[in-house]
């Protein structure tokens, strides 16, 4: 049995089911399987945990409506009562990717959220969103976002551009924030792990390590879901009440 | 210089970058030291802020994380 030393070897994508459409490669992949248990747990969780609702909640009602307090409490104070017409978005982005976070650090499991092109997916979708309803709600006026109250003109010049660039690197800081931390967790414990498997006896130094690795992922899963979240509320306020 | 040489040392002074992240967090918690020893009531309402401050200063050092990767695997 070969050990598998490779690191990134974790990452790579595999057709489960391979289907083709036209030209189009459309297998079901283990992204794709991920990605559908994702889904399952969350609606088991938030359908199957207020079922019977009572008064004074049992353990899954509990969570349930906890999460949904968190993310409800989140979109109020940094968005304000009318943000409350994006919560479905929201909470449906927060639980995706923690639930996405957490199942990859399963071993052998696969994350999601460790491709460039699914977080980029995620944000690309925050950022036209967000830019849309700033321009829905303000019109052109949303332009004026870029200036700076009380700034001299001559430094305009210089700010315009710098403010512009700054907004149009949001979806990409934001989908490399969330791609990098996955990748690199992942990897640190691949290492770690790898280390384990040749040392024989002394195999407990990584294992100790990659223990603390672990706790330290499961903190990082957590925290860059509500991170992301936290900085697409801060956005829709930007756009929504545009200071 | 061979690109595999070139590669691998290029990866390696992208992971200089990951000093800032360092410097970084540990400014952040001093922060939340010095806060919570002069106001432990306040925990409440500094404690999101400073894991908000370390998951930015924390993914700031993981952009040349990245670009090490690239550097090693895609190009």
């Amino acid at each position: 049995m070969a050990i598998e030393l490779h690191p990134l070897h974790q990452f790579t994508i595999e057709r489960i089911v391979p289907l083709r459409i036209g030209g189009l490669d459309v297998s079901y992949t283990n992204s794709a399987l991920l990605m559908t248990i994702v889904v399952i747990l969350i609606t088991a969780l938030t359908v199957l945990g207020t079922r019977r609702a009572a008064l004074v909640p049992g353990r899954w009602q509990s969570v349930a409506e906890m999460s949904y307090e968190f993310v409800a409490d989140m979109i109020q104070s940094n968005v304000g009562p009318e943000g409350m017409a994006y919560f479905t978005f929201i909470f449906s982005l927060f639980m995706f990717i923690l639930f996405a976070n957490l199942l990859g650090l399963i071993p052998y499991s696969f994350t999601v959220t460790s491709h460039i092109i699914v977080t980029f997916a995620l944000a690309a979708v925050v950022f036209v969103g967000v830019t849309i309803i700033g321009f829905v709600q303000h019109g052109l006026h949303f332009l004026r976002f870029f200036v700076p109250e009380g700034v001299p003109k001559v430094l305009l010049l210089l700010l315009v551009p710098i403010e512009v660039l700054s907004y149009f690197i949001r979806p990409f800081t934001l989908s490399i924030r969330l791609f990098a931390n996955m990748l690199a967790g992942h990897t640190m414990l691949a290492i770690f792990a790898g280390f384990a498997a040749i040392l024989g006896v002394f195999a407990i130094f990584p294992l100790g390590v990659n223990l603390l690795l672990l706790a330290l992922e499961l903190l990082v899963a957590t925290l860059q879901a509500y991170v992301f979240a936290i900085l697409t509320c801060l956005y829709l306020n930007d756009a929504i009440h545009m200071h | 210089m061979e690109l595999a040489s070139a590669k691998m040392i290029g990866a390696g002074l992208a992971c200089i970058a990951l000093v800032g992240a360092g410097i970084g967090i540990g400014n952040v918690f001093a922060a939340l030291i010095n806060s919570l020893a002069r106001n432990p009531a306040a925990q409440g309402q500094v404690q999101p802020f400073a894991f908000l401050g370390f998951a930015l200063a924390e993914a700031t050092g993981l952009f040349g994380l990245a670009i090490a990767f690239l550097i090693l695997f895609v190009f």
